[in-house]
């Protein structure tokens, strides 16, 4: 046991909040400081009239906890089961909330309190997954039938999109006028943009200008160093920074913050349980490495066995597996399509499959994103056009989606898709990045939650470094494909072969997942994080914050706007000891700063309603309330009007400006929300 | 259409204008404030005009040239054009016959009866990968295809400390390195890897072999010039690719015609504005194994004003006293190279690659080298195993010895011992690339394919006999290249690769039955 607390490092204390006593260690060597870099303060903050602080918002929901622990589930994740110490599954009353391991409660059930080693044990497990509060914490991601609609996108008052490019403006402009003096004054600080000695800058143009001038801003806010496990809570290492954000110190300290960052969507990110035990296991057996390529002699029983459980899982007859996720799509193009082919890909696809289109030379287009019909459109111009010049037919289509927008929460219109397919006879690729284990009633993607036979689509690429705790990718198709791809797919001849570690833990967390190992557990997880991305999601959207994506989606994105408001909101969520990723431009179009939740099955309904109480403050300061009522979180219907009755009622309800009654925006009050929401997360969201 | 008309058009577009303007919500607002404050001061609403249409012009500038336009070759974008007036005129219904006469090829080609047998063969290790190797057809065989030069894959204390990594960590770090995927461990790891190297920072990329193809691109763009060894490895071609940079090739490892490069380059590019410029070698090639001179490379760099990316993936680790790679092997200070971009799979057991240099070399890839910033970090157990394995690599530098001396003995089985191949890796190179001798080529007028063929018999002859070994694969063609695509070709060779965990007997008879076995399938073939 005390092996398992140890750190290998020393540096930090995993399981602790407070100060350890840390070697201080610089982030980056010391640069030449600009000490005589001019300070302009910070951020021309419009908007941080930074609000009283409540040292204590966690204590906000204790009285919803009393109720939440009446079932105790033998095989929820959440206990340990494996563990033979394991005696008291309702142990967990006292230890919900991991991060104030608060044993002084007396125990509400006959039997014994736990030992304390045993309570820190169970608190650290705790920390990682969150168990369940109420049995009826649960929900089944499934599409329920007929059209797929667009979510509708709410937009903010102008006066915020004014402001936001006033801002952006600005900061151009400081930018700018900062830079004609420095180059002028402090020649020193500006030499790396300028030849030097006979060699051109190595980087400058607008990407560095965006980067120095925008970015730094804000460096604070991303790339936060952490450690330990990225399960519920996530420990970060405190940092500061002298020098507006150039250079940060470690202060030698920690915080454990609810992490809504991390895409561990199942909550297979522990240290502890089936899963790791797996993994120890695997690795005394395998060993480190296999070092070598899968072509060359990287392949053992265990990489054929976990190829099979994927090829099963996703649904297809066979599947390859890689060590990078990028790596699978910036590979996995050139290996199926080139020349004389079309790739017609989804204009926010990810990064790796811009990369991996690129390099496969084949001619790229884009499509609006999800839109079928412009896909439609543009299907039968280039069938009917053939290749450019030539005009000779295209040899092979290639139409690229994602499952899941890791920036907006949309899914992609997969029924749209496969309807379109047959007709135009295209290729359909769909990289379940996001989508693997986070949707569908069995947590297998895109397929199982239309519940559309993985048949129809040609190739199923996923990443592994999500919903599984692990690392990796997979691409999975026919048999003849797949051999095809062994041979011919770069990462498979170059690439090194995933560890026997990580293949234990993708192993492990499929076969929970489909209930072959430790049954029920993979179903709670599936179940709690449908429910949680529902809850959140209504949550935020009845609070009066536009939300972006479909509502069964684990990724939430609140939109911003304001640029502002991107480091003010990641700063006073982290007060309230919450980490949030916030994403602007160039990530998302330049209006539409965001933060995004991404929400986990580690997650507690007292977690989010955690978060929601930071969100209702953090919105009302920062004003962000932006909703306008169409896009969802309305009043419940009176009595005796059901959803489908609803556009007829509101015809007949006058108010509006032309005779219909209009949408109110949508500004409940915090306990109304934590009240209904378990319930009407149920039915859908409106 | 008439002069009237288009009054009349424009009259109901701008009433229908002004009646949206009035409905937007605020405009009323907006309209007052305009009216009062032109009244009030007229400079200040000329300015605030100005910046709202310089926030137009600059804000839609970028968006359009980096992202559009990227995808769409130019030419392309001219066919659309006209194509648009083509699609007016094709009647829907031609469009539907086009469409359903459009049969699109099968997905992929169908597997040759080589590429079959290449998938069935490839041999499947059961448990774990060692010196000695158990296959799934239950045989044990000497391992001599796997890059465990020192033995360190099932290395006990290894396991023990990535157990107790696994304890506190968990296996992945779900998150991208920007957003909260950055642990202590990998901030050590960087830290670590520099150290070795003596150079001042470093980064750790979650996969080697997509390492370099992001570095490059993520300093060399358009109208950049790279100039590259013929033989560099697949991984650099792909980069220099994405990069969309000019690239010139020089003859492998030929310093003369490296040195007319750079000249031409140089003159050529006089007159007009400076851009980046590149040199990209490696330190032992991939798909040759031989060794570059290294501080006549810097010194051309430094001559000509070009930078070097240097590829370590087979040296980091191997060559040097304590396996700091050709930098300590040649006597360089590592700073002086400008990138220099290794592997934590191979040697080091673990996994991921890395990019050492200054610290804006390594600041500036952590926002714009895409295999970094869109891909999850490497797992906590990886990290910390390279950091293990470099720090018994600088206590314990026999390990490095043992191998050289099985290197040794290996190549006095082979080379020149063999009539019929001949090594044409460097002599500290652990992977020995094997390939057929010209005379013999030119004798039994032997093919790319040919060559190929007889290598996999001998590869299979040889496990037959009990010893592992691969051969050399040729770079994945683009899908339907033509010839003229097609640049430098690699020999088809055998690979084999020696390991501090078998004893000199052993590697003696392994070398034997290699020996052997080319003899016997160089016989067979008349
Ligand atoms: C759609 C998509 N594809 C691929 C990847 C890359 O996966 P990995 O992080 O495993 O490299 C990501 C990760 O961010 C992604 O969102």
């Amino acid at each position: 046991m005390s092996r398992r607390l140890m750190n290998p490092f020393g540096s930090t204390s995993p399981s602790s909040t407070t100060t350890t006593t840390s070697t201080m260690y610089n982030e980056k060597y010391e640069l030449p400081r600009r000490a005589s870099s001019p300070r302009v303060k910070k951020f021309p903050n419009f908007f941080t009239t930074s609000p009283k602080s409540k040292s204590e918002t966690q204590t906000a929901t204790a009285a919803l906890l009393a109720a939440a622990q009446q079932q105790a589930f033998v095989n929820s994740p959440s206990q340990q089961i494996s563990s033979p110490s394991l005696s008291l599954p309702t142990i967990s009353l006292s230890t919900a909330r991991a991060d104030s391991a608060n044993m002084d409660e007396p125990p509400t059930t006959l039997f014994q309190p736990p030992s304390p080693a045993e309570a820190r044990r169970i608190a650290r497990q705790h920390a990682q997954f969150g168990p369940l509060g109420h049995h009826t914490h649960r929900y089944t991601s499934r599409h329920h039938g007929g059209d797929f609609p667009e979510p509708v996108m709410d937009e903010p008052p102008y006066y915020y999109l004014l402001t936001t490019y006033i801002s952006y403006l600005i900061l151009i402009i400081f930018g700018h006028v900062r830079d004609f003096f420095g180059k002028r004054f402090h020649k020193e600080d500006y030499r790396h943009l300028q030849a030097t000695d006979g060699y051109a800058a190595l980087n400058n143009g607008f990407d560095d200008f965006y980067v120095r001038r925008l970015k730094m801003r804000l460096n604070d806010c991303f790339a936060r160093p952490v450690t330990g496990v990225p399960g519920r809570y996530i420990t970060l290492i405190d940092r500061q920074s002298d020098d507006h954000n150039l250079h940060f110190k470690h202060t030698g300290t920690t915080t454990e913050t609810l992490n809504m960052s991390s895409y561990n969507y199942l909550g297979f990110a522990q240290s502890e349980g089936p899963c790791a035990d797996q993994v120890e296991e695997n690795v005394k057996r395998y060993g480190l490495s296999l070092a070598s390529t899968r072509a060359d002699v990287g392949t053992s029983d265990l990489h054929v066995e976990v190829e099979d459980l994927i090829a099963r899982f996703v649904g297809k007859p066979s599947a390859m597996v890689f060590s990078m996720g990028f790596g699978t799509n910036a590979t996995a193009f050139p290996a199926l399509i080139g020349k004389g082919c079309l790739i017609i890909s989804d204009e926010l696809n990810h990064a790796s499959i811009r990369f991996g289109a690129r390099l496969s030379g084949a001619t790229i287009t884009m499509f609006k994103h999800n839109d079928t019909r412009d896909l439609e459109r543009l299907l039968r111009e280039v069938i009917s056009q053939g290749q450019p010049r030539t005009h000779r037919p295209w040899k092979r289509i290639l139409v690229v989606v994602e499952g899941l927008y890791s920036m907006e929460g949309t899914m992609c219109n997969l029924p749209g898709l496969v309807s379109l397919k047959k007709k135009y006879k295209f290729n359909l690729f769909v990289d379940e990045a996001h989508s693997i284990g986070a949707l569908g009633p069995k947590g297998r993607g895109v397929c199982d939650y239309f519940n559309i036979d993985p048949s129809e689509v040609d190739i199923l690429m996923g990443t592994l470094t999500k919903s599984f705790g692990a690392n990796g990718g997979y691409v999975a198709g026919d048999r003849a494909i797949i051999d095809k791809l062994r041979l011919t797919n770069a990462g498979s001849i170059y690439g090194e072969s995933p560890a026997p570690a990580v293949l234990a833990q993708i192993s492990a967390a499929l076969r929970i997942i489909s209930g072959d190992f430790v049954p029920g557990q993979g179903e709670e997880r599936l179940q709690r994080l449908a429910f949680n991305s529902r809850y959140l999601r209504l949550g935020l959207k009845r609070l009066g914050f536009i939300v972006s994506g479909h509502d069964d989606s684990p990724i939430i994105p609140v939109l911003l706007y304001n640029p502002a408001k991107m480091p003010a909101f990641s700063h006073e969520m982290l007060k309230r000891k919450i980490s949030v990723v916030v994403v602007g431009y160039p990530a998302t179009p330049l209006v539409a700063s965001r933060a995004r939740f991404c929400v986990s099955a580690a997650h507690t309904k007292d977690d989010l309603d955690r978060l929601l109480e930071a969100c209702d403050e953090i919105g009302n300061v920062l004003q962000i309330k932006f909703s306008s009522g169409i896009a969802g979180g309305a009043e419940p219907l009176p009595e005796g009007i059901t959803p489908e009755m609803e556009k007829d009622w509101r015809r007949t309800e006058k108010g509006g400006p032309h005779g219909e009654l209009a949408y109110q925006p949508p500004r409940w009050k915090l306990d109304e929300v934590l009240k209904r929401g378990a319930q009407d997360v149920k039915s859908p969201l409106r | 259409m008439d002069l009237q008309d288009v009054q009349s058009w424009l009259n109901d577009v701008l009433r229908e204008a002004s009646v949206q303007f009035h409905k937007v919500p605020g405009s009323a607002i907006f309209l007052r404030y305009v009216k009062s404050s032109y009244q009030n001061d007229p400079v200040r609403s000329a300015v605030e005009l100005f910046l709202v249409l310089f926030a137009i012009r600059y804000l839609a500038a970028p968006a359009y040239s980096t992202q559009k336009k990227s995808y769409v070759t130019l030419s392309e974008e001219a066919c659309h054009l006209s194509s648009g007036i083509d699609v007016l005129l094709t009647s829907l219904k031609e469009v539907d016959e086009l469409v359903d006469e459009w049969t699109p090829e099968p997905l992929v080609a169908p597997q040759t009866t080589f590429e079959e047998a290449e998938n069935e063969k490839r041999p499947v290790i059961v448990g774990p990968t060692g010196p000695k190797s158990k296959l799934s057809n239950g045989r044990t065989v000497a391992n001599l295809a796997s890059y465990n030069f020192y033995n360190l894959v099932s290395n006990e204390t290894l396991k023990e400390k990535a157990i107790q990594v696994l304890r506190t960590y968990g296996v992945g770090p779900c998150s991208p390195p920007g957003f909260y995927g950055t642990q202590d461990v990998h901030i050590k790891t960087e830290a670590d890897i520099a150290a070795h190297l003596g150079t001042p920072a470093c980064i750790v990329y979650a996969q080697a072999f997509s390492t370099i193809s992001s570095v490059i691109s993520a300093f060399s763009k358009r109208g950049d010039i790279i100039v590259a060894d013929r033989a560099v490895n697949y991984a650099i071609r792909k980069g220099i690719q994405i990069s969309r940079s000019t690239i010139r090739w020089y003859e492998h490892n030929d310093l003369q015609d490296l040195q007319r490069v750079l000249e031409r380059v140089v003159t050529e590019q006089a007159k007009k504005p400076l851009t980046r410029r590149f040199i990209i070698t490696e330190g032992l090639f991939e798909n040759v194994g031989d060794m570059i001179d290294l501080p006549k490379i810097i010194a051309f760099g430094r001559q000509y004003k070009f930078r070097l990316i240097l590829d370590e993936t087979w040296s980091f680790g191997v060559l040097g006293r304590t396996g700091r790679g050709i930098t300590e092997h040649q006597n360089v200070d590592a700073a002086e190279v400008d990138m220099i971009v290794g592997s934590l799979a191979g040697p080091l057991c673990a996994g991921g690659g890395f990019c050492a240099g200054s610290d804006s070399i390594v600041e500036h890839q952590r926002i714009s080298a895409s295999a970094y910033t869109f891909s999850a970090a490497l797992p906590a157990m990886l990290a910390t195993t390279a950091s293990e394995i470099l720090s018994m690599l600088q206590t314990s530098p026999e390990m490095l010895t043992t191998t050289r001396e099985n290197i040794k003995t290996m190549w006095a089985q082979l080379d020149p011992r063999s009539d019929w191949v001949h090594c044409t890796s460097s002599a500290d190179n652990p992977i020995m690339i094997l390939a057929f001798k010209s005379d013999l080529i030119a004798s039994k007028k032997l093919g790319v394919a040919d060559q190929e063929q007889l290598f996999q018999e001998v590869v299979d002859e040889t496990l037959a006999n009990g010893v592992l070994i691969t051969r050399l694969k040729s770079m994945p063609r683009a899908i339907n290249a033509t010839s003229k695509d097609v640049g430098w070709e690699l020999q088809p060779a055998l690979k084999v690769c020696v390991t501090s965990g078998l004893s000199k007997k052993e590697i003696e008879r392994a070398g034997i039955t290699i020996r052997h076995a080319i003899t016997k399938i160089v016989n067979k073939r008349r």
